[in-house]
């Protein structure tokens, strides 16, 4: 696995408390699962800084669900995408997005299931899963796609966990909202707080994760952080990041692109090289780091997969 | 100062923003996606040279500064410069020559349709910009032609308009700007005509500045 390695410095002159405690998080996270109890335990006993962090991610497991491409640089990665709460510039995440606290987090889950509404911790809601090296590629609604090596662990099994009844057919997220600290969110660009959605058997399907990191350390706040999702057959939109909710409805929710214009994006956004958007074609796409165009891809290339859940459907209108 | 010491200096400022493109360039300044910033920056300059230009004229007339309009052809000269470069990263960087799909492109996205019918119509002023072209053309029908910046601005802030996702804040504020760019011309005619009717009932000194507004397209 590719690592990039920091140079040697002790922790307390580049990592800030906060910076501390999420690697730390995620370190009890991994090694909890993955590692298990001894490995963690050492690993927690020799931390000192950011450095090690990546230890316990040296261990994780591998998924023959990602793909054999090359990912992108964690420079590239990190310093170009969207998340429009912290401006509409794809350098604006990267610019303002430590203006985020990220610790404590909890995320609450609630609706249609058999267990009582709850505010998890977010060491609780990880504790349980063995976290994987899922490398997908990311194809964004602007005609542009990466490859991403990210960390997670399947949103079936995190829905399993929580028992949703038969009435939920649909999983619902929700972004944090905390203008304060996400500056976009102080210009009603797109209603906030960000929304998304996925039908209970897209969430269910073993592509989609929930990433809490990404080249073996945690997510970046512009990433995401602590917790996003990852559907990698659908533009990047879908994939909401830094998640405080999670509901089991019964009807369709209405995702924020959705809302801000309906005719240019649907509620699947399944990658569709077939229906452009209005305003921009979908047939071709800039990997990041190369020079020519390539051709999009049915569903991102993970057709084989992620084909029958739309078995009968016509894609053209619901795009 | 005179005209002549300054042209040099405000032609050297037109070539920063390109100056600092390939400074980026050469210092891994151009982010992620450099054809998109390149995109983004030429556009931008593009617009914003189509602007400064419009501007001319209407500061002319508040400052009473004549020697301002003889840096009209200039800067809308750097508007068609920034285009030209804007539309060649389109499609030698982004498309690399691959004209079934920026035909496409021109016919399907109304964004792309605007933006070209923008560049379009810059190109007859450009290639008649030259001091021979306005003798040949004649000054009335010169002016005439060179009032299609007017449709080609319009074409360019459309075009910003409809190509950003959901933040339409700048393209309005420059939709904003253009609009009283617009206006003044059309304010000035009104107060032209008007003038040169109350003159038959009773003639002003104004003359002086009517003569200054001749020799310009409004
Ligand atoms: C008068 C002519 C034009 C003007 C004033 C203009 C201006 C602009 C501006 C202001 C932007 C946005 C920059 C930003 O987001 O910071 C832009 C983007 C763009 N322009 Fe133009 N443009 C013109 C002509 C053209 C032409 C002829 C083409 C190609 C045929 C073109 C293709 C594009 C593309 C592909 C983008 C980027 C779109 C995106 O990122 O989604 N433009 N232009």
């Amino acid at each position: 696995m590719l690592i990039k390695q920091a140079p040697d410095i002790r922790s307390s002159e580049i990592t800030d408390e906060r910076l501390y405690r999420n690697r730390r998080q995620f370190i009890r996270a991994a090694s909890g699962a993955a590692v298990g109890a001894v490995a963690g335990a050492t690993v927690l006993g020799q931390y000192d800084g950011a450095l090690h962090a990546q230890e316990p991610i040296s261990d994780l497991r591998k998924s023959p669900l990602s793909t054999d491409e090359d990912p992108n640089s964690y420079e590239d990665i990190t310093s170009y995408n969207n998340f429009y709460e912290f401006g509409t510039d794809k350098g604006d995440p990267a610019r303002y997005a430590d203006e985020m606290t990220i610790a404590p987090w909890s995320v609450r889950i609630e609706g249609e299931m058999h267990t009582p509404a709850a505010d998890v911790d977010i060491d609780d809601l990880l504790r349980p899963h063995t976290l994987e090296e899922r490398i997908y590629r990311l194809r964004c609604v602007e005609a542009w796609s990466m490859v991403v090596p990210w960390v997670g662990f399947p949103l079936g099994d995190l829905i399993k966990r929580f028992e949703p009844t038969s009435k939920a057919k649909f999983v619902k997220f929700t972004t944090l909202h905390r203008p304060e600290e996400m500056r976009g969110q102080r210009s009603r660009v797109l209603q906030w707080p960000y929304v998304e959605a996925l039908r209970m058997d897209e969430a269910m399907h073993p592509l989609a994760i929930l990433a809490v990191g990404m080249y073996g350390k945690t997510l970046l706040n512009q990433q995401g952080a602590p917790l996003r999702l990852v559907v990698p057959w659908k533009y990047g939109f879908k994939s909401i990041k830094s998640i405080v909710k999670i509901e089991f409805v019964e009807d369709q929710p209405r995702n924020s692109w959705n809302i801000s214009a309906p005719n240019e994006y649907g509620f699947y956004s399944n990658v569709n090289p077939e229906v452009n958007h209005p305003r921009w074609s979908q047939a071709s796409e800039r990997r990041i780091g190369s020079f020519f165009r390539i051709r999009t891809q049915m569903f991102n290339g993970y057709a084989d997969q992620v084909a029958s859940l739309y078995d009968g459907m016509d894609l053209e209108r619901n795009f | 100062m005179g005209v002549r010491r300054i042209k040099p200096w405000v032609f050297a400022a037109c070539l920063i923003p390109l100056g600092l493109l390939v400074w980026r360039g050469f210092t891994g300044g151009l982010t992620a996606n450099p054809i998109e910033f390149i995109t983004h920056r030429t556009g931008d300059w593009t617009l914003r040279f189509l602007l400064i230009a419009l501007a001319i004229t209407p500061l002319r007339r508040l400052t009473g500064w004549a020697a301002l309009a003889s840096f009209r052809r200039m800067l809308g000269l750097f508007a068609f410069f920034y285009v030209v470069l804007h539309f060649s990263t389109y499609v030698v960087l982004d498309f690399f020559f691959a004209f079934d799909l920026i035909l496409d492109d021109i016919v399907e996205r109304r964004y792309i349709t605007a933006g070209f019918t923008g560049f379009v119509l810059l190109i007859p002023l450009a290639l008649t910009s030259t001091q021979r072209m306005i003798r040949r053309l004649g000054g009335a029908r010169w002016r005439r032609l060179h009032r299609l910046i007017y449709v080609a601005a319009i074409a360019g802030v459309v075009h910003y308009y409809w190509l950003v996702k959901a933040d339409v804040r700048l393209p309005l504020i420059y939709a904003a700007i253009l609009a009283v760019l617009l206006g003044t011309r059309l304010w000035f005619r009104f107060a032209k005509s008007a003038q040169k009717r109350s003159r038959v009932v009773s003639p002003t000194k104004r003359s002086g500045d009517v003569a200054a507004d001749a020799g310009t397209v409004g």
